[in-house]
C-alpha cells in the first residue's frame, strides 16, 4: 500500500464501511464523490455557507472543513441517512416540519440547514431546554438561505418543540 | 354565484419539498453522466490586456486532459442581444471574467491543474472603469463590437417623456434635485452555477442539463451561438438552486461547456466554485440617478426628470434593458403629471451587469422615495400623509397608457401607516446613542407579465390517465418560486381531485411547450392562465361524457372530491371512470389537451407607451429602523409590507416570496456590495460579501390585499420581485429620518453613518 493513503473505518447512515484513502481527502469529496451521496450541498468549500453540514457523531460539521481521515471511527449521518424506510411517514420531524411551514424554496441549502436543526434539537432535548426564537436564529445562523429571508425555517424549528 | 374555493388560499406546501427535504433533488453539480468528464475555463488575469500568445501546448501534456479550446479553436458566433460579447476571447480582453481558453478532463483537478499549464502572453492596457469617463469624447471604443450611434461607448440608450414639464414646473412649489449611488449587488444563488452538455455525433443533437431559468429563449440563443438549429438543442433543466434573474441571459461557460463536448466526443461538465461564482456571474446595475422632482403648495406631485447613467460593464446582456421597467416606477408610481426619462447603458472595462429581481426597479424607487421625503421636509407636510395625497387608483390610465384596472396602492399605504404605529416603542436604550426612525416606501411593477418579447405566452399540456391521475406539462419553470405549487393547486381546485395526484412536468425542452421564461413575476399569472384555459378543454371532453353517465346537462355538474356531480340529483361518477369510458367506451379518444395563452397586453410603441402588462402590483411598506450613532450601525427592527397581490393562491408560499424578498432587499440596504477596483473584484466571498443571516431578520408584517384583477388567475396578480423593490427605499427613508441625514448611496454601512453623522455635526 502507498504511503500516501490511510485506511479509515467510519459508519455513514448506519452502514459501517471501510476504505483507503487519501490523508488530503475533504469529508465533502468523500460522501458526494466517493459514496455518490449527493445531497450534501457544495457552496462555497470555505466554511461560510453551511450547505455542506452534516453530523459527526451527532454534531454539525462543515464537511467541506474536515478532512475525511478524522471520520475513522466515528458515526456520519448525512441528509440522506434522516429518511426513513417507512412509506407512510418517509421524513425526519425536522424534514416534516421544514416542509409544512414553508422553509423549502430552491432547496440548495435545506440539506445543510435540517442536520443543523437536526444537532440543535437534539442537543435542545438532551439538555430539556426548549428554545425562544432569538435561540433558533443562532443556532442557524451558519446556514445561509437566499431564498426563504429565514423567517419559514424559524417557525419549522420553532414547531419542533412545541408543547414542550 | 361565486363558487366556494376549497384549494385555492389555503396554505400548500411545496410539491417538490420532500425531494429538497430528503437531499433527493438533482440539482446541476449531482448530475453524473457516463464517461463524463470536467471542464474549467481560464480566465484572464488583467480586466484589459491585449492577448499576445496563449500557448496550450504544455497543457496539452497532462495525462488526463482530453481537450483544451480557445478562441482561433472554434467557429462561432457572439452572444448577447447586442451580439457583443464573443464566448471566448480574441486578441484582447476587456473585463476580469474574460474567458480565454477552457480545458476539459478526467477530473476536476486534473482541469484546474491543466489551466496553471496554459501560457498567455498578456500586453496589459489602461481601462476605462469610471461610466462618465467612457462618454467622453478621447474615451477609446471599450466595445469592438458597439454599434449605437448616439456614443460608441453606450450599449443602449432610452428616452421617455409624457406630459407638459415647462407647465408643470410652473405650477411646483417646491423642487428637489438629487443624485443617488446605487451599487452593484450579485445574487449569490446558493447552488453555484453548473452545466453538463451531452453532444451525439450520431444524430447531431446537443442536450444540456442547465440551470436557466428562459429555456427557450435559451435554446435559441445557445442554437445562434454553436451555428446549430434550435430544434436540435435539448435544454433539460435541473433542479435550480436559486435564480433571481442571475439565469435569464446565456453566459460564455455555457457554449464553451458544449464546445468541450462536441470537441471531446463525451460529456462534459462545468460547475463554479465560489470564488468564481462571485466574479463571472453577472449584477444588479450599478448607476447613478439624477433626479429632480416638484410638488406644488398643496401636496401634489407636479413633474419628475430622471437622467441616469449605468455601468453596463464590458458586454451588454438583458440588464442593459433594465430602463424598459425602471422608466415606469418614474413616469406611473404615484400620480404624476409630467415625466421625462433618460438612461443610458455605458460600456466600462468592469464586470457587466445583468438581470435581478426587480429589474431596475429598487434603484428607481430609491430614487423616487428619497425624494419626496425630501419633498415632503420642504413642504413641511407628514411622510405619509403626501404619499396617500399622490396614491394610485382604480381606473388610473397614466402618462406612459398603463392601465390600472385594479389598484390596491392606497390600501397598502393605509395598512403599513397603521402597522408600523401600532408595533412603534418607546426607546428605552440610551437615548443619546441609540435613534429609532421610520421610513415609508411604495412599489409599482408589472403584475401580469410584461410583454417585451414577440409572445409572453406560455403553452400547457394536460394528460390525464385512466386512474384519473393528471399530468401538467407546462412550458414554465420552476426555480424555487413554487409555480409548480400554485399550478398543482389549480387543477386540483379545477377538477376536484387531490393534489397527490398531480404532477407537473416543466423540465424538458423537447416536452413541454413554449414559454418566454421566468421573469417579471409572470410565471403564476401567465402559465396560470394558460393552465386555466387547457382545463376549460380538458372539460370539453370530461363534461359530456359525465352528463352522458349522469343523465343530466353538462351545466350541472360539479368537479369535486374526484368525482363528477350532478348538484341537482347529488348523484356522481368517479372522475377516472369518465376517464375509462372516453378512452374504451366512445368516443375511443384520450384525455390530452393543449393550449397557448397570449396576456391581452400591448406591445409598448416606439415611444414607450402602452399598457404592457396584464395587471399591474402595488405595493407599500413602513419599517422602522434604531441606528445606533456610536458604532454606524443600522438595525431593523419592525419591517410592514402591505402588498397588492389581487389575490392570494398560496399563503404559505406567497409569505416566502415576501419574506425574502424582503430579506433579500435588507441586504440590498445594508451590507451588500460587490466592490470592484479598477475591474478587479475585491470580495469575491461570503466572507467579504455580507449575505444576511438568520440573526438580522426582524419582525415582518405581511398585509396581503386582494383587489381581484379578472385578468389573473382567480384574480390573482404577480407577486415575486414586489417585496424586494421597496425595502431599501424605506429602510434609507427610516434611517435618514432617525438621525436626520442625507442617505442617498446604498449600502448603508456602519461607516456612510457616521461619515455623515460626523458631516452634520
Amino acid at each position: 500500500m502507498p504511503t500516501d493513503t490511510h485506511k479509515i473505518t467510519f459508519t455513514i447512515n448506519g452502514r459501517k464501511m471501510e476504505r483507503t484513502i487519501s490523508p488530503s481527502l475533504l469529508l465533502i469529496d468523500l460522501i458526494r464523490e466517493e459514496l455518490s451521496l449527493k445531497g450534501t450541498k457544495p457552496g462555497c468549500l470555505e466554511g461560510e455557507c453551511g450547505a455542506c453540514t452534516v453530523l459527526i457523531n451527532g454534531d454539525a460539521i462543515s464537511s467541506c472543513l474536515y478532512l475525511a481521515v478524522n471520520v475513522n471511527g466515528k458515526e456520519i449521518t448525512t441528509i440522506e441517512g434522516l429518511s426513513t424506510d417507512d412509506r407512510n411517514a418517509p421524513f425526519d420531524p425536522v424534514q416534516e416540519a421544514m416542509i409544512q411551514h414553508g422553509g423549502v424554496q430552491c432547496g440548495y441549502c435545506t440539506p445543510g440547514m435540517v442536520m443543523s436543526i437536526k444537532a440543535f434539537q437534539e442537543h435542545c432535548e438532551a439538555n430539556r431546554f426548549v428554545p425562544g426564537r432569538e435561540e433558533i436564529k443562532k443556532a442557524i445562523e451558519g446556514n445561509l438561505c437566499r431564498c426563504t429571508g429565514y423567517t419559514k425555517i424559524i417557525d419549522a424549528v420553532e414547531s419542533l418543540f412545541e408543547g414542550e | 354565484m361565486q363558487k366556494e374555493l376549497k384549494v385555492i388560499g389555503k396554505p400548500m406546501p411545496k410539491l417538490d419539498a420532500g425531494i429538497k427535504v430528503s437531499g433527493k433533488a438533482v440539482y446541476g453539480q449531482d448530475v453524473v453522466l457516463p464517461d463524463m468528464l470536467y471542464g474549467a475555463i481560464l480566465r484572464t488575469e488583467y480586466p484589459v490586456a491585449e492577448l499576445v500568445s496563449i500557448d496550450t501546448s504544455k497543457a496539452e501534456q497532462l495525462a488526463g486532459v482530453v481537450s483544451i479550446i480557445t478562441a482561433d479553436d472554434v467557429d462561432v458566433n457572439n452572444i448577447s442581444y447586442r451580439r457583443d460579447h464573443p464566448a471566448l476571447k480574441k486578441g484582447r480582453v476587456n473585463c476580469i471574467r474574460d474567458e480565454i481558453a477552457a480545458v476539459a478532463a478526467e477530473t476536476p483537478a486534473i482541469a484546474r491543474e491543466a489551466l496553471k499549464l496554459i501560457e498567455v502572453k498578456y500586453n496589459v492596457q489602461e481601462g476605462v472603469f469610471d461610466p462618465f469617463e467612457a462618454l467622453k469624447d478621447d474615451a477609446p471604443q471599450i466595445n469592438e463590437f458597439s454599434s449605437h450611434e448616439k456614443n460608441k461607448n453606450i450599449s443602449h440608450p432610452f428616452h421617455y417623456e409624457h406630459g407638459d414639464l415647462q407647465q408643470q414646473k410652473d405650477k411646483s412649489a417646491h423642487i428637489v434635485t438629487s443624485r443617488y449611488f446605487l451599487p452593484r449587488m450579485t445574487h449569490a444563488c446558493l447552488a453555484p452555477c453548473a452545466i453538463t452538455a451531452d453532444y451525439s455525433n450520431i444524430d447531431n443533437r446537443l442536450t444540456l442539463y442547465s440551470v436557466t431559468q428562459v429555456p427557450f429563449l435559451y435554446q435559441r440563443d445557445m442554437a445562434h451561438v454553436l451555428k446549430m438549429e434550435p430544434s436540435r438543442i435539448r435544454v433539460i433543466q435541473t433542479v435550480i438552486g436559486g435564480g433571481f434573474g442571475s439565469k435569464l441571459d446565456m453566459y460564455p461557460y455555457e457554449p464553451i461547456c458544449a464546445l468541450l463536448a462536441m470537441k471531446s466526443g463525451r460529456p462534459v461538465q462545468i460547475t463554479f466554485d465560489r470564488e468564481e461564482e462571485f466574479i463571472a456571474s453577472p449584477t444588479r446595475q450599478k448607476m447613478v440617478i439624477d433626479l429632480t422632482s416638484g410638488v406644488d403648495e398643496k401636496g401634489k406631485f407636479t413633474f419628475r426628470v430622471a437622467k441616469i447613467i449605468m455601468d453596463n460593464g464590458a458586454y451588454t446582456s438583458w440588464g442593459a434593458t433594465t430602463p424598459f421597467v425602471m422608466m415606469q416606477t418614474f413616469s406611473s408610481m404615484y400620480q404624476m403629471p409630467a415625466c421625462v426619462f433618460d438612461a443610458d447603458a455605458v460600456y466600462t472595462n468592469n464586470v457587466y451587469a445583468g438581470s435581478f429581481r426587480g429589474y431596475g426597479n429598487p434603484q428607481a424607487t430609491f430614487a423616487v422615495e428619497r425624494n419626496i421625503d425630501l419633498l415632503a421636509e420642504k413642504l413641511g407636510m407628514d411622510k405619509a400623509e403626501i404619499r396617500l395625497l399622490n396614491a394610485n387608483f382604480r381606473g388610473e390610465f397614466t402618462g406612459q397608457e398603463l392601465e390600472f384596472n385594479t389598484c390596491g396602492h392606497k390600501d397598502a399605504l393605509e395598512m403599513v401607516i397603521d402597522g408600523v404605529g401600532k408595533t412603534r416603542k418607546e426607546n428605552d436604550k440610551d437615548q443619546k446613542r441609540y435613534k429609532k426612525g421610520i421610513g415609508f416606501a411604495s412599489m409599482l411593477h408589472v403584475g401580469g407579465g410584461a410583454k417585451i418579447y414577440p409572445s409572453d405566452g406560455c403553452g400547457t399540456i394536460l394528460k390525464m390517465d385512466d386512474y384519473g391521475y393528471l399530468t401538467i406539462i407546462t412550458g414554465s419553470s420552476e426555480i424555487g418560486q413554487g409555480s409548480e405549487t400554485v399550478l398543482g393547486m389549480m387543477a386540483a381546485e379545477e377538477l376536484g381531485i387531490g393534489i397527490e395526484k398531480i404532477r407537473v412536468i416543466n423540465t424538458d425542452t423537447d416536452i413541454k411547450p413554449w414559454d418566454v421564461g421566468v421573469h417579471a413575476s409572470r410565471t403564476s399569472f401567465v402559465a396560470g392562465n394558460s393552465l386555466l384555459g387547457a382545463i376549460k378543454e380538458l372539460k370539453t371532453k370530461l363534461s359530456p361524457k359525465a352528463a352522458e353517465m349522469l343523465k343530466t346537462d353538462e351545466d350541472d355538474l360539479e368537479y369535486d372530491g374526484g368525482t363528477v356531480k350532478s348538484i341537482k340529483t347529488g348523484e356522481s361518477i368517479k372522475i377516472d371512470k369518465v376517464a375509462r369510458q372516453i378512452h374504451f367506451k366512445g368516443p375511443n379518444d384520450l384525455l390530452t389537451v393543449s393550449h397557448y395563452y397570449e396576456p391581452g397586453s400591448k406591445f409598448a410603441d416606439k415611444n414607450f407607451k402602452g399598457n404592457i402588462s396584464g395587471a399591474y402590483a402595488f405595493a407599500a411598506q413602513a419599517i422602522e429602523v434604531e441606528v445606533d450613532t456610536y458604532t454606524g450601525n443600522v438595525r431593523v427592527l419592525n419591517i410592514h409590507m402591505a402588498q397588492d397581490v389581487g389575490k392570494v393562491l398560496n399563503p404559505l408560499g406567497l409569505g416566502g416570496q415576501i419574506e425574502g424578498g424582503v430579506v433579500m432587499g435588507m441586504g440590498y440596504a445594508l451590507t451588500e456590495e460587490l466592490k470592484v477596483d479598477n475591474g478587479y473584484i475585491l470580495n469575491p466571498s461570503f466572507h467579504e460579501y455580507k449575505l444576511p443571516t438568520a440573526c438580522d431578520i426582524p419582525e415582518i408584517h405581511f398585509y396581503p390585499i386582494e383587489t381581484i384583477d379578472e385578468a389573473g388567475p382567480y384574480g390573482a396578480k404577480g407577486v415575486g420581485e414586489a417585496p424586494l423593490i421597496p425595502t431599501a427605499a424605506a429602510i434609507a427613508n427610516a434611517v435618514s429620518n432617525a438621525i436626520g441625514v442625507e442617505i442617498d448611496s446604498l449600502p448603508i454601512t456602519p461607516e456612510k453613518v457616521l461619515q455623515a453623522l460626523s458631516n452634520k455635526s
